[in-house]
């Protein structure tokens, strides 16, 4: 049977972290006899979404949704129509976004399965590895579930092309449950780079002392065309908004260029982080945690630091 | 109404885990077990609705070994009203989980359920969400403030583009989000009062829920270690060095 990889998207492209998923769906693909993989896209005015969905490599056909029930991606709605969805597949891929988060373990739920979290391996059709305890150990499962529902860690896989071409299948079936309803979003605005996608990411944390400093960061940012993370205290204290948060259970990144300042390296931002390509640090105390993992650790106070390398940039 | 907020006995989240040396877990003898610290927000935001008058009682409730009593009485301490333990030593996955919680949902009548957004121990974050599903309720996962008014919660969620407003219709599910509140202590009478509060004690068999695990866990292994780095003197030796590996 086939693979039901779900589309992320903000209504006009395709979430890259799909791009991630759509690969490892490819690899799962592989241990069953070449499954087809179908894209489900689901939004409202979405046209434009299926077009892109159907040029995702290994994709075969874009299920395109388009309704109103899905103009925000409410988990009832999404649970409802995938878990309709689900008799014609064995698996349903997702990258492990805020939205699959929410909704995926609902169709498992109903499918009476179990979900398989975050992979960052595929070993066979139905063996896994995933990080547990913040990424301090690897599990290695196999599921006896009949039918698969998967979340991808974005961090382990990497970008499908964009190079496909598969046919649309309009589809409409519109669930609306309305037992919750969307009210209002704040979301960041920003030119820079998305933060799980970035080449490079400078990130502070409560050493930075203030929201007005991270103007220090932004500053190195824009040098770098980096994106800005943040730990958890620096969100905690207001410094910076969530989605800055980099971590355990904020936002996995892996980019060629991690740079922690003003951050002592807890396991649980250590676990947000940790496979990034090259990691700087840099720290005024000599014996923060963070040094053990960078590759350069700079032992200095980050307000004459942050100037000095926004200026030898 | 009734609030049940169900509570996880972990790893403490200060515990650096040792794995065992056979590959199959993490060492959990004689290492310091917590409240899931998701779950501690959960039972700080149910004290706070049901001290602001929105709701008559607080129940906690843990799945798992004998020790998760301890668990409940840190619950209770913080002021939940009662507890109940499913007990069981056997390993039980987030489905099974959820499906106990649904029955005790409906066994307590509670209309609210506010649960962690994940446990720190193997990082699944489904319980809640499988836990709405299985009711028929309406979710808000991943809480960073909840308001309740004319039947209706309103919960604003932590998403990956920044926060999101739903309002939900009761009876229903939260899961709680790291900034959703700040758990109070414990007071030394509040754990001396714990001691009295009720605790039910059930077996997890007796809900005819099927506890086998779905996932066979194979191996838990190491993840690869990173080689240690160096440390430069200066920025300029940062910045020399960042240049000759390409990095900028
Ligand atoms: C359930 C749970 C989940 C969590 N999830 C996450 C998560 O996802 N992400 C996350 O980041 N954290 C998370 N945490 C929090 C984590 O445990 C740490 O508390 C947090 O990462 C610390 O942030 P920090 O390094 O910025 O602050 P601190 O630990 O206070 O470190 C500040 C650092 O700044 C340095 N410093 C101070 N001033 C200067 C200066 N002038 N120049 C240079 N250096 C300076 C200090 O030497 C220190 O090392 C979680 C915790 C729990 C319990």
């Amino acid at each position: 049977m086939s693979i039901l990889l779900y589309v992320e998207h903000d209504g006009t492209d395709v979430n890259e972290a799909t791009l991630k998923a759509a690969t490892a769906a490819s690899q799962l693909a592989s241990y069953l006899d070449n499954a087809e993989i179908h894209a489900l896209v689901a939004g409202q005015n979405s046209q434009a979404v299926a077009e892109q969905a159907a040029k995702i490599s290994g994709v075969s056909r874009v299920i395109h949704v388009d309704n109103a029930a899905y103009a925000h991606p409410l988990a009832e709605n999404l649970t409802q129509l995938t878990k309709g969805l689900m008799d014609n597949y064995s698996a349903l891929v997702a990258a492990a976004t805020t939205t699959a988060k929410n909704f995926m373990p609902c169709v498992a739920a109903l499918l009476d399965v179990m979900q398989i979290s975050e992979i960052i391996k595929v070993n066979s059709a139905n063996g896994f590895e995933r990080p547990i305890y913040a990424g301090n150990a690897i599990q290695t499962l196999e599921s006896s579930d009949d039918k698969l529902i998967i979340t991808v860690r974005t961090t382990a896989f990497k970008t499908a092309t964009l190079d496909g071409s598969a046919s649309i299948t309009a589809q409409d079936s519109a669930v609306n449950t309305a037992s919750s309803t969307f009210v209002s979003a704040q979301l960041s605005s920003s030119d820079r780079p998305e933060l799980a996608s970035a080449k490079i990411v400078i990130s502070g944390g409560r050493g930075m002392g203030s929201g007005e400093n991270f103007a220090l960061i932004e500053k190195v940012a824009d040098k770098l065309g980096a994106a800005i993370g943040a730990s958890r205290a620096a969100v905690d204290a207001g410094y910076v908004p969530n989605d800055y948060q980099v971590g355990q259970t904020g936002k996995v990144v892996a980019p060629d260029l991690y740079i922690a300042v003003g951050i002592s390296g807890a396991i649980q931002h250590l676990a947000g982080m940790k496979d990034s390509k090259i990691i700087v640090a840099i720290n005024k105390d000599e014996d923060a945690p963070i040094f053990q993992v960078a590759d350069y650790g700079l032992v200095e106070d980050l307000f004459t630091a942050l100037p000095e390398l926004e200026q030898k940039l | 109404m009734k609030i049940l907020v169900p509570v996880k006995r972990v790893v403490d989240y200060n515990v650096k885990v040792r794995l065992k040396a056979d590959g199959s877990g993490v060492d959990t003898a004689n290492v310091k077990m917590s409240m899931n610290p998701f779950d501690e927000i959960a039972v700080e935001e149910a004290l706070r609705i049901k001290e602001a008058g929105n709701a008559e009682e607080v129940i906690a409730v843990s799945i798992g070994v004998q020790q998760c009593q301890e668990t409940l009485r840190t619950a209770l301490a913080m002021g939940a009203d009662r507890a109940i333990l499913v007990k069981t030593d056997a390993a039980i996955e987030p489905l099974a989980v959820a499906k106990i919680l649904a029955k005790i949902t409906a066994d307590v009548g509670a209309d609210l359920v506010i649960l962690g957004k994940q446990a720190i121990d193997d990082d699944s974050n489904q319980t809640g969400q499988m836990l709405a599903a299985l009711l028929g309720r309406p979710q808000g996962t991943f809480a960073s403030e909840l308001n309740l008014a004319d039947g209706k919660i309103a919960v604003t969620r932590e998403v990956d583009g920044g926060l999101e407003t739903l309002s939900l219709s009761l009876p229903a599910v939260v899961t709680a989000d790291l900034r959703l509140n700040e758990p109070r202590y414990a007071s030394l009478p509040n754990i001396m009062k714990a001691k009295r509060k009720p605790m039910e004690q059930l077996a997890a068999e007796d809900y005819g829920v099927d506890l086998t695990p779905r996932h066979n866990v194979i191996l838990v292994s190491e993840p690869a270690a990173r080689e240690a780095g160096v440390k430069v003197a200066n920025v300029a030796e940062l910045v020399a060095k960042l240049k000759s590996v390409g990095a900028i």
